[in-house]
């Protein structure tokens, strides 16, 4: 029991740990109040640099990263929201920017395939307690009882 | 011999996992359709390399299939790709350059060096231009129609191999 619960909050710390990582802003930016630093944080770690095929545009190095960047500051100071700023980067750089893609014809699968999968695990598990269901504890008959009794009693003499 | 066919099930996920993995081998991942396929090329208004004082705006583009590459002196495939830009200027497609991130004088240096095959060079010094078409590796080529629509896009340089292809893309346009 005591070990369940150590590990219960060990995945707990898991999943509520916070990546430090992934802020590691380059630049230093002053931005007046801290709703939009926030925005900016978020935004910039949701773009996927176009160049650099694995990398948010937040910890990239890559000039087109930075140029992104800048741009998302711009456009924050202009009052865009955030739908508008990854509009705009996807009008320019394509889907390939967004580390969340939109559900469409296209992503449809993407997003949908886990939870198939999930299900089809849910139906093979049924499927196997269905089966268990089906064995039944029979009772030895005479002669198997008295073949086992033989066997033990065998092993016991030696 | 039903639960037996079922064993084989994971054999079959391995095989289509195998095939679309092996299939990703082959693709290059740097390659993608450019966002702004069948779009209006993007305004500007812009000097051109040669001349300061010159105003260029997407009329330049208008009446005739062009082929619009981006390119910088600081870029080392740049100097690779001239050869088959001045192929494909020498066999009648329209060359306009935007010169990308650079200097008036480095640029000119470049044509100097490489030769010039484009009909005239814009000049984005602060990548303004190159950020509207999303361009995120020079060299780039964008193929723009008689309307000023971009219809094709060539990310990285131009083979040797590459020319027949680009070539027959303009003459669909034409």
């Amino acid at each position: 029991m005591a070990l369940m619960i150590r590990a219960g909050l060990l995945l707990l710390l898991l999943v509520t740990s916070v990546p430090v990582l992934a802020d590691s802003a380059i630049e230093v930016r002053d931005f007046e109040n801290p709703v939009m630093a926030e925005r900016y944080r978020d935004l910039t770690a949701s773009l996927r640099c176009p160049k650099c095929d694995a990398q948010a545009i937040d910890s990239s190095n890559s000039p087109v990263a930075a140029d992104m960047r800048e741009r998302v500051v711009h456009l924050l100071r202009e009052g865009r929201s955030d739908k508008e700023i990854l509009d705009y980067m996807v009008a320019r750089f394509g889907e390939f920017v967004l580390y969340n893609p939109r559900l469409d014809e296209r992503t449809w699968l993407l997003w949908g395939l886990p939870a198939v999968l999930v299900m089809i695990g849910g139906l093979i598990v049924a499927a196997f307690v269905r089966n268990r269901r089906h064995i039944r504890v029979r009772a030895l008959s005479a002669e198997e009882r008295e073949r086992l009794n033989a066997l033990v009693n065998r092993e016991g003499s030696e | 011999m039903k639960r037996r066919l079922l064993l084989l099930f994971p054999l079959l996920v391995f095989l289509g996992l195998g095939f679309f993995l092996y299939r990703g081998l082959a693709m290059d991942p740097s390659a993608r359709d450019s966002a702004l396929l069948a779009q209006k090329f993007p305004a500007f208004t812009l000097s051109t390399l040669k001349d300061s004082d010159a105003r260029v705006d997407e009329s330049l583009l208008l009446g005739q299939v062009t082929l619009v590459n981006v390119w910088a002196e600081w870029c080392p495939t740049c100097k690779e790709e001239m050869p088959q830009l001045l192929t494909l200027a020498e066999r009648g497609v329209r060359l306009v350059g935007i010169n990308y991130k650079d200097t008036r004088a480095k640029g000119l240096e470049f044509l100097d060096e490489f030769g010039d095959p484009f009909e005239v060079n814009i000049f984005d010094p602060d990548g303004d231009l190159g950020f509207e078409l999303g361009v995120y590796g020079v060299p780039e080529t964008f193929l723009v129609d008689k309307e000023g629509i971009i219809r094709y896009k060539h990310t990285g340089y131009i083979t040797p191999e590459d020319v027949e292809r680009v070539v027959q893309e303009v003459d669909k346009w034409r």
